[in-house]
């Protein structure tokens, strides 16, 4: 139990997919000028990254190892990923059509979201079992949604400041992405996975 | 955004914007006033030094952004982020170390988001976290041993020519690390009683630092009196400190005891002047207890099981930037409407 608590204090807070590891900006830049689709997004790519870390596991292990395929990885992560984005898609327009319509083009987006296809290869890297690989999806993904939600936030605070008239916009947005990134510096340390 | 503030009764109070920063700059004296006694002449020098920085690096950026000098630098903001980090940085930090620090708070996190008031980070959190990061041996090895454990304390041209530069001090006879620092480190392999008979714990419950918390909780509780900043954000802080050590840290053989976390950091300096600035914490009274506690846990986390002996920099950094979102969350209920349902809504 302990072990994967720490995975997900080391996925969420150390070594934060995108401000630490620095994966997963495009989303984490395009989808972050409102709370509400930030939010959706969130919610989105959690349960994405999560069955993706679990479908390329099951992909890695029963498919491609047995057939020493194992150099066919990359591709396969990829086309798995697209698959699990598009049965989200079904399922989201389906079950919720609002959701659906805010997320809009963001959805298909995931499927070019690296931070997923981090995790899934990253997985294979660390050698991780079949629960640790899930829970190592799930904290990426919560530390991925907690950075963006707060991220959004704070950028619906600066569209209103007086921003001087060359950082407006996206650069006023990457500067502050680094000084959050300094902040989370702060948890260097506290778990040494 | 220009919203002003019209509802009756017209009645206004002469406090300004300048006045409140003089208020903060003038009741922090007796704490700068401590360190001087107990860790010699350096944060003197700092803090003198830092100002200048502050003011030049702020006249600096309204001159290119041409805005009116004499009206921005006389709200006192810059001279405050300038006296903070002056008292917050090692006495003994080379001077690179405040120019750097003191220059990026004020250019990076104050002025890039439009200046006084907009900015999201604490600037001088923002210059301490930078310069903690870029330089970690100036800034660890910095710190000035109490003076009176010194046979000859430096005298004030010695600690000047050691932070500029000049002068061939060996500055090692001059520091010692820090009792928090130190307290992390040795308790793992040594008993508490052993620990504190290093002379740097002193007599209560660190030499000099007792003091000079003491001396800024005053200051604070000066500025609360005041209603400069209301009480939620530093009680919270505390309180949710002194919970996180006694929860965690209630056997002091195996960890850092509450009060050493209370008085032996820049806890009280963070508490006051750090964590109440107005422009980066919550608005709400609910909000800035959320804010403060957020703190006071972070920098418990932090201090304890992070690899920063001191973490006040880090947690407010952290907590600023979940103070929009914690306000978004806790807007108060205007008299006579229904709370503001907030989720996805319907996209137009």
């Amino acid at each position: 139990m302990t072990e994967y608590m720490l995975i997900l204090v080391s996925t969420i807070l150390v070594n934060n997919f995108v401000l630490v590891q620095f994966l997963g900006l495009c989303p984490f830049m395009g989808v972050s000028n409102k709370l509400e689709t930030a939010i959706g997004m969130s919610l989105a790519t959690t349960f994405v990254l999560t069955l993706s870390s679990v479908c390329s596991y099951l992909a890695f292990e029963y498919l491609l190892s047995p057939l020493g395929l194992e150099y066919l990885q990359t591709i396969t992560f990829i086309l798995v990923i697209a698959v699990v984005v598009q049965f989200t898609e079904i399922v989201v327009r389906k079950t919720s059509p609002l959701l659906y319509r805010v997320l809009g083009i963001f959805l298909p987006l995931i499927t070019t979201n690296c931070a997923v296809l981090g995790v899934a290869l990253l997985n294979i890297k660390k050698q991780n079992g079949f629960v640790e690989s899930i829970t190592y999806g799930f904290g990426a993904a919560v530390g991925f949604s907690l950075v963006l939600v707060l991220f959004s936030a704070m950028r619906e605070r600066i569209a209103v400041a007086d921003v001087p008239k060359p950082f407006e916009g996206s650069a006023i947005g990457m500067i502050t992405a680094g000084l959050m990134s300094l902040a989370f510096l702060g948890f260097t340390g506290l778990v040494n996975i | 955004m220009a919203l002003m503030n019209i509802t009756s009764p017209h009645a206004h109070g002469p406090r300004k914007t300048a006045t409140l920063m003089r208020v903060v700059v003038i009741t922090t004296l007796p704490g700068l006033f401590a360190l001087t006694w107990f860790f010699g002449w350096g944060n003197l020098i700092n803090v003198v030094w830092c100002s200048i920085i502050a003011l030049a690096a702020e006249a600096l950026v309204l001159l290119i952004r041409k805005r009116p000098l004499a009206f921005y630098l006389k709200d006192y903001s810059a001279l405050v982020t300038g006296v903070l980090l002056g008292l917050a940085l090692p006495p003994l930090a080379p001077w690179w170390v405040s120019l750097v620090a003191v220059a990026f708070a004020i250019i990076i996190a104050k002025h890039l988001y439009g200046g006084m008031g907009y900015n999201p980070f604490n600037p001088a959190m923002v210059g301490f976290a930078l310069v903690l990061i870029s330089f970690p041996v100036a800034m660890t090895t910095s710190w000035a041993a109490p003076a009176s454990l010194l046979e000859n304390p430096m005298s004030f041209f010695e600690t000047l020519g050691t932070i500029f530069g000049f002068g061939s001090q060996a500055i090692d006879a001059f520091t010692m690390a820090t009792p928090l620092d130190i307290y992390k480190h040795e308790i793992g392999h040594s008993i508490a009683q052993d620990v504190t008979q290093n002379p740097v714990f002193g007599a209560y419950v660190a030499h000099g630092w007792e003091w000079v918390n003491l001396a800024f909780l005053a200051g604070g509780l000066f500025l609360l009196i005041k209603k400069v900043f209301t009480w939620h954000t530093p009680v919270s802080m505390l309180i949710a400190l002194t919970i996180m050590s006694l929860a965690f840290g209630w056997d002091a053989d195996q960890a850092t005891p509450p009060l050493l976390h209370l008085f032996a950091g820049a806890t009280m300096l963070g508490a006051f002047y750090i964590a109440t600035d107005p422009v980066t914490s919550a608005v709400s009274p609910q909000g800035k207890i959320i804010y403060g506690a957020g703190i006071g846990i972070l920098t418990y986390v932090i201090r304890a099981y992070g690899s920063y002996p001191d973490a006040i920099a880090f947690a407010v950094l952290l907590m600023n930037f979940a103070a929009p979102l914690i306000d978004t969350y806790t807007q108060p209920r205007t008299y006579g409407y229904a709370k503001a349902k907030r989720g996805a809504k319907e996209a137009e």
